[in-house]
């Protein structure tokens, strides 16, 4: 199983949004403002490194590479016990995430993992 | 009580235009490439202006205006640059009501904030700056009998700066004051969220600054940001936002070797030792005030005091005083002189406030008041309104380490005080931290011993000028408020001169 999801809104925003840009990428953001939500850029424009962990890859229909999704190692460790989906909201976000001229916002929902899927994370 | 009427209905003391252009070179000029965007205010959800959609072109405009002006602007003296400051605070303050009620229609807070805090701040701060300016002094170093180190301050050209949504005039001025008194010039990119409120000040202010000196480039973050951060001509980049953005900041700003300064954000505890009960006094009172500032402008505030420590031996009483105090607060239509707390700033903003409301229920926290949005029907049915929320539960959950940027405050006790402090550090941030106590040996050790840039002492939530502020760990990197910016915004130039006629030696 993986640990990012997302809604059927939020996949189709990500094919229009690689039709403009080409393939993509997440890094969650932590932080004030447009913080606490997850930035899309195109692949390899946001540098991750060792101070980051990819949590998983998000498979779209329509969209040809699987789009990954980052966040900073140390928020990671007050996550792992959540499942993120990935959603959109009509809004005015900013920061550099590409959404943003749609008038939309990439948020995340969250929801507590259950045992048996913690465990199959930790094995896998 | 006063309502004030919204900019543009009949008697209202100031009002917005349909469209606004681009501010460059001294003059309003059209977005290269046509574009505008709609800006709604957050307190009813409608569009009232639309803003220049800038792009690449628009920045680089703005960067050859402040390249024209750069020269001259830096050789101004000190004494001029300062009075062209002083000017500025003094029409700000000729017009203080029409700013505030323009930057609350803008942003979404009350009226009574922008009319006590945000616009009174912000004149302040340019005089503050005017002043450090004219008291700023150079060095001199005498090396040697012949020899002598002259350390001069010099501007260090165009900056960009790029600023948030949560106090759009307070923080523009924050990032301008310092960098126009050290004889930078500008362009600044305002928030998408709030792009038109600079634009008021800009009809106030425009006709005391020399063209090309402060250029404002409307539009959004990966269109008109992105090009500023990257832009080869820029000697600088100022920014206050998320983590991430900050990252990607510093990662552009590598790619011309240029300095970065950071504000980014906190989850600041808010703690408070068993003896603040001691007495049921006026020192009570005010701390019972600490706590329910997690509140203040809609908590959309990077230093919220968004974790409160209440010591175990006073935490019933002092928890249940504070729900009470908390649920006294004045909610309602941001534009009358006593709502106390205002609309969220936009639509993804209060869905983001709600989701953290969900996962924090979903972690066992328990609500002990609030929790729901708000809706205070007629006209303001449309607007983003959040009920100010009490969640209760440890540190290790989600709602105690994100920053959610909304009225919830996070609560949890502590046994003594290495329990409180160990707690108030665990967290990835350093921005701000509140400490309680009535004992001042307490309070001190406290304050020295938290992670934090800013220790508000038996107080909360005040910015003078003058005591600097900024981050430690995640939260940023450099300080903001205090003439020790100055520095940030120029470099040094030293001249090692000799007076000795001989020559030295080596070839």
């Amino acid at each position: 199983m993986s640990r990012v999801d997302l809604t059927e809104a939020a996949a189709g925003l990500l094919r229009r949004l690689t039709d403009q840009h080409g393939p993509l990428m997440f890094h969650q953001s932590g932080g004030c403002c447009d913080g606490s939500a997850p930035m899309c850029y195109p692949a390899g424009e946001f540098r991750t490194g060792r101070s980051d962990v990819a949590l998983g890859q998000l498979r779209v229909d329509g969209v040809a590479e699987p789009i990954p999704v980052w966040m900073s190692q140390a928020q990671f460790e007050y996550w792992r016990h959540t499942h993120l989906t990935i959603d959109v909201v009509s809004g005015r976000g900013s920061g550099f995430s590409l959404e943003a001229p749609e008038g939309v916002r990439f948020l995340i929902r969250s929801r507590l993992l259950t045992d048996a899927e913690l465990a199959e994370l930790a094995d896998g | 009580m006063t309502r004030y009427a919204a900019p543009g209905e009949t008697g209202s003391v100031v009002s917005y235009q349909a469209r606004y252009d681009h501010f460059i070179g001294g003059e309003y000029v059209p977005p290269v490439k046509g574009g505008y965007f709609e800006n709604p205010t957050p307190i009813t959800g409608k569009t009232f202006t639309e803003v220049a959609r800038g792009t690449a072109e628009d920045v680089d405009r703005a960067v050859t205006a402040a390249e024209g002006a750069a020269g001259a602007w830096g050789r101004t003296s000190a004494a001029e640059r300062a009075a062209v400051l002083t000017r500025i605070a003094d029409r700000m303050e000729q017009n203080l009501e029409a700013l505030a009620v323009a930057e609350s229609w803008e942003n979404g807070k009350p009226v009574r904030e922008t009319l006590a805090a945000d616009l009174p701040l912000a004149i302040d701060h340019f005089r503050y700056f005017a002043g450090a300016l004219r008291a700023q002094e150079g060095a001199i170093s005498q090396i040697d009998a012949d020899t002598v180190a002259y350390h001069f301050h010099e501007p260090l050209g165009v900056v960009g700066q790029i600023i948030p949504w949560n106090f759009p005039i307070l923080m523009a001025t924050w990032k301008l004051a310092p960098a126009l008194a050290a004889g930078n010039t500008v362009v600044l990119k305002p928030a998408e969220q709030t792009p038109a409120s600079i634009h008021v000040l800009l009809g106030l202010i425009a006709d005391l600054l020399p063209a090309g000196v402060l250029n404002v480039v409307n539009g959004f973050g990966v269109e008109a940001g992105k090009p500023l951060a990257q832009h080869p001509r820029i000697r600088k980049v100022a920014f206050t936002g998320e983590t991430t953005t900050g990252r990607l900041i510093m990662q552009y700003a590598s790619e011309n070797i240029i300095p970065v300064t950071l504000e980014l954000g906190g989850k600041s505890p808010n703690i408070f030792f068993a003896d603040v009960a001691a007495a049921n006094d006026a020192f009570y009172d005010k701390a019972q005030e600490g706590f329910a500032m997690f509140a203040l402008n809609q908590g959309e505030v990077c230093t919220c005091p968004s974790r409160a420590l209440i010591q175990s031996s006073i935490y019933e009483r002092f928890v249940g005083d504070a729900v009470s105090r908390v649920e006294r607060i004045k909610q309602g239509h941001p534009l009358d002189t006593e709502t106390m707390i205002g609309a969220q700033a936009s639509n993804d903003q209060f869905e983001k406030i709600l989701s953290y409301i969900d996962i924090g229920r979903q972690e066992g926290a328990k609500v002990l008041t609030g929790g729901v949005p708000a809706d205070l029907g007629g006209e303001l049915s449309g607007g983003y309104y959040v009920q100010p929320t009490v969640f209760e539960g440890d540190n290790k959950m989600r709602i105690f380490q994100e920053e959610i940027f909304g009225p919830v405050v996070s609560v949890t006790r502590f046994d003594d005080y290495d329990d409180a402090i160990k707690t108030a550090n665990d967290t990835l941030y350093g921005l701000g931290a509140g400490v309680w106590s009535r004992d001042g040996g307490t309070a001190y050790r406290a304050g020295r011993d938290i992670q934090a840039g800013r220790v508000w002492t038996n107080c909360y939530h005040a910015y003078p000028a003058h005591a600097a502020f900024g981050g430690y760990k995640q939260s940023g990197i450099g300080r903001e408020t205090h003439k020790m910016m100055l520095d940030h915004y120029q470099q040094t130039k030293n001249l090692l001169v000799s007076y000795s006629p001989d020559a030295q030696g080596f070839f």
